[in-house]
């Protein structure tokens, strides 16, 4: 069909040898040779990535190429690089007990920045992007800690969460005193009331001071006969007015019913004891951390002994 | 030119454009299925437990592959957000594989532990209530829809005919590993994790009470708690004979 070149008469060009309907044929217009030079250059290029770079399986693995490469090295080589650009903090940190980091303005700025970014990534879905908490997650603005507001308690509780099934999680947990039949629901009401005229909210008189008597039989021992709560076992303070599930009757009551249990999960196998303690100045320094409690009197002794490194 | 043949004869064409076609079929793809260092060996994979399959089923049905991905690609920035990249031994009991091409939403690889099942249940109902820049649909019908698992036992005999490590045990005692795993502290919930190990039992959905009747939530939640947890990466040697 094509055998020999056949050349347009009027504009003196290749035809591509087709003929339609006896007579009408088609202009061969080659690709431009700049675009057909680099097309072949591609091509050459290829043969040269085959080489240097994994390209072909073969039976039983694959062509490593010269330079060896790897995404998992890159990878690894990538995370760190990072790494050491930041070591002269990280090791630093690493070495030191957390309280001694908040007094180095220069490794405290490092880790409050970098513990932001960690806040952001990993707890910011529950306790909010300003760590102003939510309905049952709660607000770490404020000087109201579940468990411990000083810097070693923060940074346990993030290593090992609450109820979270870490060997070393905080296990306390509120008795269901509705669902376990523990009270009878006429005396939950009652409690309840009298929980709600601890913070001055709108209550039955009678009923609280019904409940006052319940309160101390079933709620002191953890939450305290002043009602001030307890750290060591997570009971909250329930006189300053701060509600994790809301202040209404109806939700006060569905906590003394459940006992909620609210869980938070262990991050100590999710990030490096490093980045928990970034993480733990920065929630220190939102505003409502507390001072080291027994740090003031035994910090000399607390020097010498080495830092245990939280698992 | 030879083309003519080609031109003039179909049948040829046809020939001649399979050929070509499945060059890089067979360059590319058979070589995958005879390496051996494709599909690592790796501890703790084991296949899904019926509730969590069940999950799975429901996570496929509602799409949530369109939004999430499930792979964690081995660059910097993904694997100080989302944890270790993913190995293909881990979804190597996927059928579809969830690693998605779109991730309108986080990586969902290894979220599972991450956040508490409460979050979960809450962040299903309404996503706003707790992300409030979140734009993902509510899925507040799933706590509310019982989960339909007369058929999980033929769904995992199917999984086995394709090649899942299902035993015959297991599928026997699907239904009723099930709703062993909403069940803590029973004889038939120690069978299930001595089946499938690392197995969370807990009721996932956050209803308190002695109903035992799972909810599509349950199996959803139990799925995505499990998600990215089987594999102990400190166990894990990225260097080995099988570095890719």
């Amino acid at each position: 069909m094509a055998s020999h070149k056949r050349i347009d008469e009027v504009t003196g060009a290749e035809t591509t040898g087709h003929v339609w309907d006896g007579d009408l044929t088609e202009l061969n217009k080659p690709l431009p040779r700049w675009w057909l030079y680099t097309f072949y250059a591609c091509i050459v290029w290829a043969f040269g990535y085959w080489i240097v770079y994994p390209a072909w399986p073969t039976f039983n693995g694959y062509t490593k190429g010269w330079f060896g490469y790897s995404q998992r090295d890159q990878v690894a080589k990538d995370a760190a690089a990072a790494k050491a650009a930041q070591d002269k903090y990280r090791t630093a940190i690493a070495a030191m007990p957390i309280a001694e980091v908040k007094k180095n303005p220069e490794l405290f700025e490092f880790a409050r920045d970098g513990g932001a970014a960690i806040f952001g990534d990993n707890c910011a879905p529950c306790h909010g992007r300003g760590a102003q908490g939510a309905v049952g997650y709660p607000n770490l603005n404020d000087d109201d800690w579940l468990w411990g507001g000083d810097l070693e308690s923060i940074e346990t509780t993030i290593t090992h969460g609450a109820r979270s099934g870490d060997p070393k999680t905080h296990d306390t947990a509120m008795p269901r005193f509705g669902l376990d039949k523990i009270l009878e629901p006429a005396q939950i009401n009652d409690v309840a009331n009298y929980v709600r005229s601890l913070s001055h909210l709108d209550v039955d008189a009678a009923a609280a001071s019904r409940g006052s008597a319940i309160f101390a039989d079933n709620c002191a021992a953890c939450h305290g006969a002043d009602a001030k709560g307890n750290t060591e076992i997570g009971a909250p303070n329930l006189t300053d007015a701060i509600w994790l599930y809301g202040n209404s009757q109806q939700a006060v009551v569905h906590s003394i019913e459940t006992g909620r249990g609210g869980m938070m999960p262990a991050w100590g196998g999710r990030l490096d004891p490093v980045s928990i303690k970034m993480v733990t100045l920065y929630v220190h320094s939102l505003g409502g951390g507390k001072p080291e409690p027994k740090k003031e009197e035994g910090e000399s002794e607390h020097k010498d002994e080495p830092h245990e490194a939280p698992k | 030119m030879n083309h003519a043949v080609f031109e003039k004869n179909s049948l040829i064409l046809l020939i001649g454009a399979l050929i070509v076609v499945s060059i890089g079929g067979i360059v590319e793809i058979a070589p995958l299925f005879m390496l051996q260092s494709t599909i690592e060996k790796v501890e703790g994979m084991r296949p899904y437990s019926p509730l969590e399959l069940a999950g799975r089923d429901i996570y496929v049905r509602e799409g949530c592959y369109n939004c999430h991905s499930q792979m964690i690609r081995s660059l910097r920035d993904e694997i100080e957000r989302y944890g270790h990249y993913s190995l293909a031994a881990e979804s190597m009991y996927d059928h579809p594989f969830q690693w998605g091409s779109k991730r309108n939403g986080p990586d969902l690889a290894r979220v599972g532990g991450k956040y508490s099942d409460a979050w979960h249940v809450e962040h299903m109902r309404d996503p706003r209530a707790v992300v409030p820049a979140s734009i993902m649909p509510g899925y507040p019908f799933l706590e509310k829809t019982p989960l339909n698992y007369d058929n999980i036992g033929a769904r995992m005999k199917t999984l086995q005919e394709i090649g899942v490590p299902y035993t015959d045990e297991m599928v026997t005692n699907a239904k009723a590993d099930l709703s062993a795993q909403i069940s803590p502290d029973t004889d038939s919930a120690k069978a299930l994790v001595q089946r499938y190990p690392k197995a969370q039992v807990r009721r996932f959905d956050g209803q308190v009470g002695d109903n035992v009747q799972p909810t599509e939530l349950d199996a959803v939640v139990a799925y995505l708690q499990m998600l990215g947890t089987l594999v102990d990466f400190t166990k894990f040697d990225a260097s080995g004979q099988n570095l890719r």
